[in-house]
């Protein structure tokens, strides 16, 4: 009984690390002897990785970019839920505005980068307001697709109970829509990180692109790529903190499709 | 749990896994909709009427300076000069070359890896973890790398497309292999279809809605990477004119190429739609619709 719970746990830690440790493998040993300038020894960046990302680089780098990331996003979704309630639970509201939002939706966001610029300048709020131009789109739509897809007798029941108001807005429509603004919030962070990093590329003292950026114009390789990877374990870790909280928030959900598929 | 009710939640996670086709549409008979169907035209043109109109007065209003923001006629005057321009179909030409191609590329290596990876369970359970951790890896992530190794040549724009395209088709067509039916897999078993016969006329048509709504997100995607190519790296395109626009204080030239661009986005938008309501003709996501 004991063997076979190992046997298994066992078996789960290889399949969840097997790949990832061969792949990492390839990488250390195809470099280890590379003398390509562009292309160093694994083992050359992760020494670097130490080095150069310290507490104080991360205080005065990272922390700074995190912040922004952080600030834009949230706000993103405070106006995108809010406008998109207003938007989707109005007929003539939609129809209006559906064609000039589609618009703005389709207008690939780091384009604003420039736009945004010559009205903010090239400070913190520039950068802030760009995370949110391009990260509400996705959040606004899908909340009132969600708004209007709402169950009609849920909604009916709602009437005749007499929930209106506040009451029916948090149980019933931010309830029922919650599944499809949580998609749009899923898009919408990994647009975050582009415009996060992009926005640092054009103009700034500080932040991880621009730091990744100024390694690489000093051909500072190693340090460029510890910088690369650096960016890549954020976006890993900021899509597992948000699944963990997806979850959380969408448990009854995802039960709920769970005892529909398997009845 | 009825058929019917079965086919809601597939069409719902359609829904759930695009951008933003809602499942039907609530209530509303034929005779309301089609009444309905003569006037929401009506309104979405009053709705971009509104926004020139907004646009043409802001500037002349204490509140926005028509340096930032030049009145709508500016853009539009902005626009005509562009059109006359040779230098701005050249870039239109090489966004959409760049677009193109790597969407392309990762289409096709995003089904096919999809499909090999989706029917062998051991290649599943072992990918999985890799494929989780590759995916939330941001694409602009590759930007240093791909000046280093192609500077600003087509290939550093093909390198972030089909990175970030890749992954959205991957992973819609992994879903789509998942949810193929075990008793029609079985019943193809047992007529003894092959591998070949099986992929064909089992898993691709449980998978085709999934590929196409991974198609429509990366076609998507892959227009938002050629263009930070070409306004970061400074790649030939849309994206390195904005660049040199706004460098040279052409201001109003910066709006019009903006609205280029976003219209680009619509009409992606609008073909990707348009062909997956072509292929999947057959399915109920699809009929109900009609």
């Amino acid at each position: 009984m004991i063997r076979t719970t190992v046997l298994t746990a066992a078996r789960r830690v290889l399949l969840v690390l097997g790949m990832p440790a061969v792949l990492f493998a390839v990488w250390w040993f195809a470099t280890a002897d590379s003398t390509d300038f562009y292309v160093p020894p694994l083992a050359t960046i992760l020494q670097k990785f130490g080095e150069v990302w310290t507490v104080e680089r991360l205080l005065s780098d990272v922390v700074p970019s995190l912040i922004r990331l952080v600030a834009g996003y949230l706000l993103a979704v405070v106006v995108g839920v809010g406008l998109g309630l207003v938007v989707g639970m109005s007929r003539v509201v939609r129809d209006v505005l559906e064609p000039v939002l589609e618009l703005f939706r389709a207008i690939p966001p780091p384009v604003l980068v420039p736009v945004i610029m010559l009205f903010a300048g090239i400070g913190d709020t520039m950068k802030v307001i760009v995370i949110v131009s391009g990260c509400m789109w996705p959040i606004l739509l899908n909340t009132v697709e969600g708004v209007r897809a709402g169950d009609e007798v849920l909604s009916d029941t709602c009437r005749s109970y007499g929930i209106t108001g506040v009451a029916r807005l948090r149980h019933l429509v931010l309830r029922s829509a919650s599944p499809q603004i949580v998609t749009g919030m899923r898009q919408a962070l990994s647009i975050a990180i582009i415009l996060m990093v992009i926005s640092e590329m054009f103009a700034a003292i500080n932040g991880l692109g621009f730091t990744i950026v100024q390694f690489q114009r000093s051909f500072a390789i190693p340090e460029m790529w510890s910088g690369v990877l650096l960016l890549g374990l954020l976006g890993f870790a900021l899509s597992l903190l948000f699944r963990f909280a997806e979850n959380r928030v969408l448990a009854w959900y995802h039960g709920l499709r769970r005892a529909q598929r398997n009845p | 749990m009825s058929e019917s009710g079965s086919t809601s939640v597939l069409t719902k996670t359609l829904a759930g896994a695009g951008t933003d086709t809602g499942p039907g549409g609530p209530g509303g008979g034929r005779v309301r909709r089609s009444l309905d169907g003569a006037v929401t035209p009506l309104r979405g043109l009053a709705g971009l009427a509104g926004l020139v109109v907004l646009l043409e007065v802001l500037p002349h209003t204490p509140l926005v300076s028509a340096d930032y923001l030049p009145p709508a006629s500016e853009m539009a005057e902005a626009l005509w000069h562009l059109l006359a321009e040779a230098a701005f179909w050249t870039a239109l030409g090489d966004t959409l070359t760049g677009w193109g191609l790597g969407l392309a590329i990762a289409v096709v290596t995003g089904v096919v890896a999809g499909i090999v990876i989706g029917s062998v369970p051991v290649l599943r359970a072992v990918t999985s973890s890799t494929i989780e951790f590759l995916r939330p890896i941001p694409s602009v992530a590759l930007i240093p790398v791909a000046v280093l190794l192609y500077g600003t040549d087509l290939r550093s724009k093909l390198l972030l497309v089909v990175y970030a395209s890749f992954w959205q088709v991957l992973v819609q067509v992994l879903a789509g292999m998942q949810d193929v039916d075990p008793v029609a897999d079985d019943t193809a078993r047992s007529y003894q279809l092959g591998v070949r016969g099986r992929v064909r006329y089992v898993m691709w048509p449980t998978a085709l809605p999934y590929v196409m709504t991974g198609l429509r997100l990366a076609a998507t995607v892959a227009l938002v990477l050629t263009i930070t190519a070409e306004l970061v790296i400074g790649a030939p395109g849309l994206g390195n004119q904005v660049a040199v626009a706004q460098t040279s204080g052409a201001v109003p030239r910066v709006y019009a190429l903006v609205l280029v661009t976003g219209l680009l986005g619509v009409a992606i938008n609008l073909v990707a739609r348009a062909v997956e309501r072509r292929v999947l003709h057959w399915h109920q996501s699809i009929r109900r619709e009609g």
